[in-house]
């Protein structure tokens, strides 16, 4: 048996990755896919516990995340879509139309 | 008990239904068609009422009550959907639904040249279903609804010819004039509230009933002054007459059907209605007779001077309505509505002869320019006449009966005192003096007018004066059998016995108080019969012989010696303009009242209130809004990855600190 600790520090890692990309990267995908790489690091703490507690419930979050996941994938590509069409760039720093 | 066909709700709903058929789809009607369906719907809520009034007279009962289900219900309150029929309702809903077919009818001719037909009959229909509801509900909540309603009804039928400055203004006084009545009959709906946690008719009159007479001015006599207020506004009596000479903008129909025989006189059906309030606030009381007579002298003397046509027939209105109140105010309520209902069928009748003259003239309405039409229109001439006889007193026509009760019961009722029999006297020799003058003026002599100009765009048989069409002249001589016939219901104070059940009787001693019981002993009205028969019957006498002097005076004047009013008009000087210009109350009241409000709102409420405070503490707060956020804005860079890091940097702070506060 893989004790817990160690799922979780893979999850931290995950984690931490998604943070990183998040935090250096300009392509609105890239940042994307870190926000999904950050989701999935939280589903696996959520799964390891709930294996190691014998209780359900953390699976049933982890379905939460996934749909959720899978509508804000929707709903971001869309607007991903639009950005370029009205801004012809996918770099973040450039959509920033509000900014006085 | 077994009603045979109970369902008074029918009575208010056929004119709605007509009135929405009409008022929906009648644009795309013919006009015929427009006209059957307001017929036929007013004619069917007659026929009701006649079948409903025949049920109530066999049932046995004296008031049947029928509740459609709850309106409103609000803690200890509620109002239903009532309908109340006694024998009060019963004569207002014969009145108005008998009379209002006939105007119908009278309609369907009169109006055929005008614009806007089937908007003419849609709020005559509404105007029906709303009086009905008035005069049909059964608490006072929903008597106000229809007391809103026929407002708003009249409002529309004023102003119907819009384009008309004048008469957009006049519909606009009318309503605004009777909001003022409006809010007094509120206050006291609210009062009785406060009182009695009812404004169902049967648990009010029950609850009153075990109050003495007030002797002092208590809440009682507040609730009656109040209401009195809006009987005021609503039935066109000092100080709230004003619109109603004004409302004579409106069609002619209009005038007759709302501004004569039926709207107006709601203000008197609710202080009978209210008897058991009033009969208990003598101060209340007392008001409303003087309001009554000085109403009723005032205006006749106003209807005197007056030279249009509908205009001596609104003050005419008026006056008589003041004969109602001051019936009404001397406790002798089956006199005020006996005299309502034969002043429906005579005035109904007068309004329709003037529309009949207007329209066979070419619209005019300055009697001035008219005379010697009796050749060119008899029927008119012989029903406007009956009319005039009647309106005038003189027996055996219908406002003889009604009249005379009414100064008898002011001279003789124990809540009356002289003064008011001997202006109401002075006031009936006016009305036979200014009817006569009109009916002179208007028929005899030489025609005075120009060859008439066509009125709209039919001219093929306007040459010259001609009588009405046979479906105008119907209803005139209907109304003027029932002018005469009328009256004779009260021979032998049959009418008085009529009405007995909806009339409680109070003692004036404390005595009710404390047997705490609502019977107190009643007060015949007939007692001591052989000596009062005797002054009722010189009292009588009186009334006709003045009656007969105003006839006298009126031809003497303008029949025999036809120029000497313009030779009395000016040796009377400013006595004659000041009447002429009806007392220059509406310069009064403008100068009073609507010039110092119109000053005030423009200056404090429009320009301070509205423009500083209202205006201002928006405005101001949305630039205050844009000053913080022009400083706050400078936070949002536009790095949507600066954002990220901030977010991190928060998230680790919390982490830190509960990782903190876990290894405390």
């Amino acid at each position: 048996m893989i004790p817990v600790s160690w799922y979780l520090l893979l999850s931290a890692f995950l984690f931490a990755c998604g943070v990183t990309g998040f935090l250096i990267k300009r392509n609105i995908i890239t940042l994307f896919m870190s926000i999904e790489l950050m989701l999935n690091g939280v589903n696996l703490s959520f799964v390891a516990f709930a294996a190691n507690l014998g209780a359900l419930d953390g699976q049933i979050f982890v379905f939460f995340v996934m749909v959720v996941a899978a509508a804000e994938a929707a709903v971001g590509l869309a607007i991903i879509i639009s950005v370029y069409r009205t801004r012809e760039t996918l770099n973040v720093d450039r959509v920033n139309l509000l900014k006085l | 008990m077994k009603l045979l066909f109970w369902q008074p709700w029918l009575i208010p709903i056929l004119p709605l239904v007509g009135g929405l058929i009409n008022g929906l789809f009648g644009k795309r009607f013919t006009k015929s068609v427009v006209a059957s369906i307001a017929i036929f719907f007013t004619g069917a809520s007659f026929l009701a009422a006649c079948v409903h009034a025949y049920t109530l007279l066999h049932s046995g009962a004296d008031a049947l009550e029928t509740s459609y289900g709850t309106w409103i219900s609000a803690g200890n309150f509620s109002a239903d959907f009532g309908i109340y029929l006694d024998h009060l309702s019963l004569v207002m809903i014969l009145v108005v639904t008998g009379v209002g077919f006939l105007i119908h009818i009278y309609s369907i001719a009169y109006m055929e040249h005008e614009g806007g037909y089937y908007r003419f009959f849609a709020y005559l229909n509404f105007f029906m279903f709303f009086m009905l509801t008035l005069v049909l509900a059964n608490n006072y909540l929903l008597m106000f609804v229809g007391w809103e309603g026929v407002g708003l009804a009249s409002y529309l039928l004023i102003g119907f010819f819009f384009l008309k400055d004048s008469a957009a203004n006049a519909g606009k006084k009318a309503f605004i004039t009777n909001r003022v009545g409006d809010f007094g009959f509120l206050i006291a709906l609210f009062l009785l509230i406060q009182h009695f946690g009812t404004l169902r008719y049967v648990a009010v009159f029950d609850i009153v009933s075990h109050f003495p007479a007030e002797t002092a001015a208590g809440f009682l006599t507040a609730i009656g002054l109040l209401m009195l207020l809006g009987a005021c506004g609503k039935s066109a009596q000092i100080p709230l007459y004003v619109w109603l000479p004004d409302a004579m903008e409106g069609p002619t129909p209009v005038s007759a059907l709302i501004h004569a025989a039926t709207m107006v006189t709601a203000g008197v059906y609710m202080v009978c209605r209210s008897n058991a309030i009033f009969s208990r606030a003598p101060m209340a009381l007392l008001a409303v007779a003087i309001i009554g007579t000085l109403t009723s002298f005032f205006a006749a003397t106003i209807a005197i001077t007056q030279t249009d046509i509908k205009r001596v027939l609104a003050y005419s209105t008026v006056s008589q309505l003041g004969y109602m109140f001051m019936a009404a105010g001397v406790a002798a309520y089956s006199a005020s509505i006996f005299h309502l209902m034969t002043h429906a069928f005579f005035k109904a009748l007068l309004f329709l002869c003037a529309g009949a003259v207007i329209h066979g003239i070419g619209g005019e309405q300055d009697m001035r320019k008219m005379g010697g039409l009796r050749k060119y229109m008899p029927w008119t001439f012989w029903t406007m006449l009956i009319a005039t006889l009647a309106i005038s007193g003189i027996p055996p026509f219908a406002g003889f009966f009604s009249k005379d009760e009414i100064l008898w019961q002011a001279f003789s009722s124990p809540h009356s005192s002289k003064i008011f029999w001997v202006v109401g006297v002075i006031t009936a020799f006016m009305t036979s003096f200014y009817m006569f003058r009109l009916i002179f003026l208007t028929f005899t002599g030489e025609y005075r007018g120009e060859q008439p100009k066509a009125h709209s765009a039919h001219d093929d048989h306007h040459g010259s004066p001609h009588e009405s069409p046979w479906l105008m002249l119907a209803p005139l001589v209907l109304l003027g059998v029932l002018s005469v016939i009328g009256g004779w219901v009260g021979i032998g104070n049959r009418f008085e016995h009529f009405l007995a059940p909806v009339i409680q009787t109070v003692s004036t001693e404390q005595s009710v108080a404390q047997n705490g019981e609502a019977t107190a002993a009643p007060v015949s009205e007939g007692e001591g019969a052989g000596e009062s028969k005797g002054l009722e019957n010189l009292l009588m006498a009186v009334s006709v012989l003045v009656a007969f002097s105003g006839l006298g005076l009126a031809w003497f004047l303008y029949v025999k010696h036809p120029e000497l009013p313009e030779r009395i008009a000016t040796a009377s000087g400013g006595l004659y303009r000041l009447v002429l210009n009806k007392y220059w109350i509406d310069e009064l009241y403008s100068a009073a009242i609507i010039g110092p409000l119109v000053a005030f709102s423009r200056s404090v409420l429009w320009q301070e209130i509205d423009q500083r405070v209202i205006d201002g503490t928006v405005n101001d707060s949305a630039v205050a809004a844009r000053d913080v956020s022009q400083i706050i804005r400078q936070q949002q860079s536009g790095l949507v990855r600066s954002y990220a890091g901030w977010v991190v940097a928060g998230a680790a702070a919390v982490v830190a600190y509960m990782v903190w506060m876990g290894t405390r």
